[in-house]
């Protein structure tokens, strides 16, 4: 199970910032989440949203260890 | 100057004095200390308050490593950086930057710099609650631009 963390507007968007989610690759994970999720799936995809996989970004395709924690990360906005 | 740098993200209110103060406290070797306070803005009723939201561990991360590139740019002694996040109520300190250096361009420089970074570019999402609900809100275009100023 990958944990996957969700941060600003898309939380707001999925109603949840914390789930465990079982997939084996990001891709993957990505395919669930649209699948119960349609709205959220393209949010996901949208432009200027990164992905960090255990705290590190990651461009494209990523394999997901059992207890990864996968965060979507929106355009940040400075503070 | 042995003191190490510092980076705190609190949930808590914070006194900017305090925290100058204890920056302050036992130099003798530091000859300029310049400090930033920012606060949140009332906007004449429209902001309720602001929501700020970080990623411990990646946050304080990107933070300390661009932290610590300004101080060697710009030959500084140290820093420290507090930062708000949560619920923040007009009135409230949001940021806190202290830079150390032997004399004052560098300090007032990297903080200046630091303040750009950590508006702009800083690994944050924020949220202004107003009297209607609360959006989303994106750097200004006069935060890119303060920010590229020093590329």
């Amino acid at each position: 199970m990958a944990r996957v963390l969700l941060f600003g507007r898309l939380a707001d968007l999925a109603g949840w910032r914390d789930r465990a989610v079982e997939a084996g690759s990001l891709n993957g994970l990505r395919g669930v989440l649209a699948g119960v999720d349609p709205a959220l799936g393209e949010a996901l995809a949208g432009p200027g949203v990164q992905v960090a996989v255990d705290k590190t970004i990651v461009r494209g395709e990523a394999p997901l260890a059992a207890g990864s924690e996968v965060a979507f990360l929106p355009p940040m906005s400075g503070g | 100057m042995t003191t190490p740098s510092k980076i705190a993200l609190t949930s808590e209110p914070f006194e900017p004095g305090a925290l100058l103060t204890a920056f302050c406290a036992g130099r003798d070797e530091t000859g300029a200390v310049a400090s930033f306070a920012g606060l949140a803005r009332a906007e004449k009723g429209a902001a309720v308050a602001l929501e700020l939201e970080a990623y411990p561990g990646f946050t304080d991360t990107a933070i300390a490593a661009f932290a610590d590139d300004a101080k060697t740019r710009f030959g500084l002694q140290d820093y420290a950086i507090v930062h708000r996040v949560g619920r923040i109520a007009p009135g409230e300190a949001i940021v806190f930057v202290a830079t150390a250096a032997v004399h004052r361009r560098a300090a007032f420089e990297a903080c200046d710099f630091l303040m750009d970074y950590l508006k702009s570019r800083a690994p944050f999402w924020k949220k202004e609650h107003g009297p209607d609900g609360g959006r989303w809100i994106e750097p200004t275009a006069q935060d890119r631009t303060d920010a590229q100023r020093w590329d």
